[in-house]
């Protein structure tokens, strides 16, 4: 088992510099003002391209949260975590979409 | 202050209260012989607070089997009032004492039988088979048993005073709902149900981080025992499936508790959200039950076939399989909603190809033992009970996998005897052999072969009585959960039925008889050298019968699958380390006792709306966890000098036992 | 060396070791236990887009939902992300007295958050729509709340590990909770994203 010191540095959470955390939050924040703008200005545009819009714009988020706040990259370090991750996520995808299919399309049925 | 509690809650049915006597007179008996015999210090200090993975997978497997006594209880009663109450006969139950032994027997048998079994095993075997001295979080791992036990206290709670749920064991909406059912029956099945939850997911996540990070050098994942895979598939399956069902129990307590509207049928709520969550988390459930199962017969096949186990990969890829099937089966629980035919095929679909690498699994147990030299041991009884009867089970489980045949079938008998087909010969046989073939790794002695067969045909004869006819009376229309019988066409099934329910009940004395026997024998069938069986493959035989608190002094190169085979082959076994080293122990902590105790304290309020004891212990919880977070005080250290007496011991005990066998061999060689 | 003084070398190398090794796998494992808290979470996120619409006659996103307030409530968390990312950079820097200025200015920011949206919920009830009002409003504050609760009980363990900063300075017990309620935090803001983005600006759409 590795003892190396960078390893260790931050008991296997990852490498942190303050610049990370402050790129970070101006990127987040920016994504944050963009979502809140589309919702501004939601009447000159489509509903159904603010929803996708706006989708993305979360999704883009939390993978700024992931590498620049939580440290989830490519390194081997971090490789289980990423695993772990991918894995629930996708869960949460088939547990999220098949509810919503099922249940939307029951009500679809009932109506 | 006490909430909704009265006197007039304490059951006044007869046979309620002899049951409730019965258990309050075990319980003062067990009380008395603890202070008689004082060894309340010794059960505190060495049992209830211990962190040693060994004690606590014991210890979750007793419980397991009392509340297997009280589930089966609850089943002959069920199978005996549809054997009376039939066309104008009433049984000696009414409907709504019925209900509540149906939605007990389920809740108990599933969640406080199956689960706790599955991570005594777990415990017991999984860091000896990986060449570990523990679990990642041996505290946790207390704590987690702690909390099964409070949910399983509360269960019996529920028999003494006040009423369980009438609502099944996977609940009813909005039958469930405070209009419906404002009593306490509901609360106690959701809070037993919540709180065990609870500990299930923090053990998950236990033997997760175990079996990933604490593998013995040279052990990667593809040569790990299929047990370890299979536990692991079981793992997985845990973390990620609970938290769906802790979250459905948190919405129907804001309903119960808050007045919300989630599953009601007005202002908005929707009662088929219900199954879709439960059964998101139920389906898995099942396959968390049954995975450690064949975990345990791909142990015992080649162990007592003198074979290592054919298709090894396949195998690992067969249970990874059905880990990732599983979780997209699950509407196959409600069909009969009524859903959309393309949602319903989807879901047709997956389910039966769930089939497919269980069979793979069927035919490499069946091509291990092909050209193996068998021996027919106990555990080898179980698992051939397994491949003849479980195979049924899943057959006809793929037959409801098409949704137009299930239509007809849907909750009827027919459902209930595939499920129980599974369930028995499926996963409680796997558990049964796994007691049996771990048993003497536990204590270091081993059971009696006669009467542990004895409970196996018991069991195996029992269950195809029982279930066999129930197949029939449900392709014949008889639903499940029925009270009292219209139909008389159904009665010679009934009768059948309850004659192999009290033969179940055979193979259940047989197993107290076995245990009892054995320990009293216990002095003329030790393990000395700790492989047991003598064919042991994996690297538990390889450590002590019972193990070093340490279980190994020196932690294990692994070169290959079935490690430990390999090195009695090559000589290397029970060889004496040149050097021994200092190990580093986790102390035993009282923050699961106490924990649990305080849990068993707020489901009760919870039940009975006593809001301060409520808050109560819910703070005095919290304050535990802090407490314990400035606990660093948590290990100690067995000095090199002990590893070295211990071990000593153990080989020189193993040097005399092979040299009196040696000299018994050539003895009746002459 | 005699034998005494190789024996507690012996044992001090072991116990660190060992020390090293919990380490990694108590973050490890946490990071797994936040694996299942998104499960509960996303159960909860699908059950609000299952009841999302029924009002039950009642008011819906649109008539409740302030947007400045959001922003406001949102900006709090996030910049209590960065302030604890920095109390985490002072750890590794071995600066106690940094470490705990930055926790104390995340648990300010929080607190903030908090208090905003527990003004929320009493706007809200105090109007007649609480969550015994509508399907809708059931999803929304088991939602919302639960996102809150677990923002809480992060709240106190901060306050638990300022008392330990105090008390212990940055021990390696110390060090290694820190990291855990680090990733515990981080996570909460992650889910308030999709909080804010899902339930309340998608509703205004």
């Amino acid at each position: 088992m590795s003892q190396s010191h960078h390893e260790n540095e931050n008991m296997g959470a990852g490498h942190i510099t303050k610049k990370n955390y402050i790129i970070g939050f101006l990127l987040a924040t920016l994504f944050t003002i963009i979502s809140f703008g589309f919702v501004a200005f939601k009447d000159s545009m489509p509903r159904s391209a603010v929803v996708i819009l706006l989708s993305v714009a979360a999704l883009l988020q939390m993978f700024v949260h992931l590498y620049y706040f939580l440290h989830l990259n490519k390194s081997s370090e971090q490789r289980w975590n990423v695993i772990v991750f991918a894995f629930t996520a996708l869960l949460v995808f088939i547990f999220v979409g098949g509810t919503i299919w099922v249940m939307y399309t029951l009500n679809l049925r009932m109506m | 202050m006490f909430g909704k509690l009265k006197f007039t809650d304490i059951p006044t049915d007869p046979l309620i209260l002899s049951v409730v006597a019965g258990m309050i007179l075990g319980g003062v008996a067990v009380v008395a012989a603890l202070t008689y015999f004082k060894k309340w210090g010794y059960l505190w200090k060495e049992w209830l607070t211990t962190v040693d993975h060994k004690k606590i997978g014991i210890m979750y497997i007793i419980f397991a089997m009392v509340m297997l006594l009280r589930g089966f209880a609850d089943g002959i009663m069920m199978r005996t009032q549809q054997a009376l109450a039939i066309g104008s006969q009433q049984g000696f139950m009414d409907a709504h004492h019925f209900d509540q032994i149906f939605s007990a027997h389920g809740t108990i048998m599933i969640i406080f039988v199956a689960m706790p079994f599955l991570f005594g095993l777990m415990n017991l075997v999984i860091p000896q088979q990986i060449g570990a001295r523990d679990v990642a979080f041996p505290v946790l791992n207390n704590i987690s048993f702690w909390f099964t036990a409070a949910g399983g206290a509360i269960m019996m709670i529920s028999l003494m005073i006040g009423e369980f749920s009438n609502t099944g064991w996977t609940g009813l909406a909005p039958l469930f709902e405070k209009e419906y059912n404002p009593g306490v029956g509901v609360d106690y099945w959701l809070w037993a149900f919540q709180i065990a939850g609870i500990g299930t997911t923090l053990a998950g996540i236990n033997f997760f981080v175990t079996i990933i990070k604490m593998r013995a050098p040279g052990m990667n994942l593809m040569k790990m025992p299929i047990f370890t895979w299979a536990s692991l598939t079981s793992n997985v399956l845990i973390i990620i499936s609970f938290p769906v069902i802790t979250a459905a129990l948190l919405l129907l307590t804001m309903d119960r508790y808050l007045g919300m509207h989630i599953f009601t049928n007005d202002l908005g709520g929707n009662m088929m959200l219900w199954n879709n969550l439960f059964w998101m988390w139920g389906h898995p459930e099942v396959y968390i039950v049954v995975l450690p199962a064949f975990g345990v017969f791909s142990e015992v096949v080649p162990t007592f076939s003198r074979k290592r186990l054919f298709g090894y990969k396949t195998m690992v890829y067969a249970v990874a399989v059905i880990m990732f099937l599983s979780f997209i089966v699950w509407l196959h629980h409600f069909f009969t909603m009524a859903n959309h035919p393309n949602v319903n095929i989807f879901f047709g679909i997956t389910t039966m190809m769930i089939a497919i690498p269980t069979g793979v699994k069927v035919y490499n147990w069946l091509f291990t033992m092909y050209r193996g030299s068998i021996t027919f041991t106990t555990p080898m009884y179980w698992t051939l009970g397994f491949l003849t009867l479980f195979v049924l089970g899943g057959m006809t489980g793929v037959l409801m996998a098409i949704p137009p045949a299930d239509f007809m079938v849907h909750n009827s008998l027919f459902l209930i005897a595939h499920f129980h087909n599974v369930l028995i010969p499926g996963a409680l046989f796997g558990y049964l052999a796994g007691f049996s073939y771990w048993f003497p790794k536990a204590f270091g002695f081993r059971l009696n072969e006669t009467w542990g067969k004895l409970s196996f045909w018991g069991w195996a004869v029992g269950f195809t009585l029982t279930f066999m006819p129930l197949y029939i009376a449900g392709f014949m229309g008889m639903p499940r959960r029925l009270a009292s019988l219209s139909n008389p066409e159904w009665a010679p099934y009934m009768y059948v039925a309850v004659v192999g329910a009290l033969i179940i009940g055979f193979g259940i004395f047989a197993m107290l008889v076995q245990l009892f026997l054995s320990v009293k024998d216990r002095k003329k069938n030790m393990d000395v050298t700790g492989d047991a069986w003598g064919d042991g493959r994996t690297l538990d035989w390889s450590t002590a019968s019972p193990a070093a608190d340490y279980n190994f002094a020196i932690i294990p190169e692994v070169k290959e699958i079935d490690d430990f085979a390999r090195m009695k082959k090559d000589g290397t076994a029970y060889q004496r380390p040149q050097k021994y080293y200092p190990i580093v122990m986790p102390k035993n902590k009282p923050y699961g006792a106490i924990i649990g105790g305080l849990s068993i304290a707020f489901g009760f309020a919870m039940v009975w709306h006593i809001w301060w004891l409520a808050i109560g212990s819910l703070i005095g919880i919290i304050a535990t966890v802090i407490y314990f977070g400035f606990d660093d005080d948590n290990e100690y250290v067995i000095p090199a000098e002990e590893v070295k007496r211990i071990e000593d011991e153990r080989f020189d005990a193993i040097e005399a036992f092979r040299a009196q066998h040696t000299i018994n061999e050539k003895e009746v060689k002459k | 060396m005699n034998t005494t003084e190789i024996k507690n070398r012996e044992e001090a190398e072991v116990i660190a070791a060992e020390h090293a090794h919990h380490a990694e796998l108590n973050t490890f494992g946490f990071w797994i236990y936040l694996m299942s808290d998104l499960v509960i979470f996303s159960v909860l996120f699908a059950t609000f887009v299952v009841l999302g619409k029924n009002y039950a006659g009642g008011p819906g996103p649109k008539e409740l939902f302030h947007l400045p307030y959001l922003f406001i409530e949102t900006m709090f968390l996030l910049l209590s992300s960065v302030t604890f990312g920095f109390s985490m950079v002072a750890m590794h820097e071995h600066n106690k007295k940094a470490v705990i200025t930055g926790l104390i200015i995340t648990g300010l920011l929080g607190l903030g958050f908090i208090g905003m949206e527990l003004y929320e919920f009493y706007e809200l009830i105090a109007a007649g729509h609480g969550p015994d009002k509508s399907g809708f409003l059931s999803a929304f504050f088991t939602l919302v709340a639960t996102h809150g609760a677990h923002v809480s009980f992060g709240l106190l363990w901060l306050i638990v590990m300022i008392i330990q900063l105090v008390k212990q300075g940055l021990s390696d017990g110390v060090r290694s909770r820190l990291v855990r309620l680090s990733l515990f935090w981080h996570f909460l803001d992650i889910v308030w994203v999709g909080v804010f983005t899902f339930i309340y600006l998608m509703g205004m759409v």
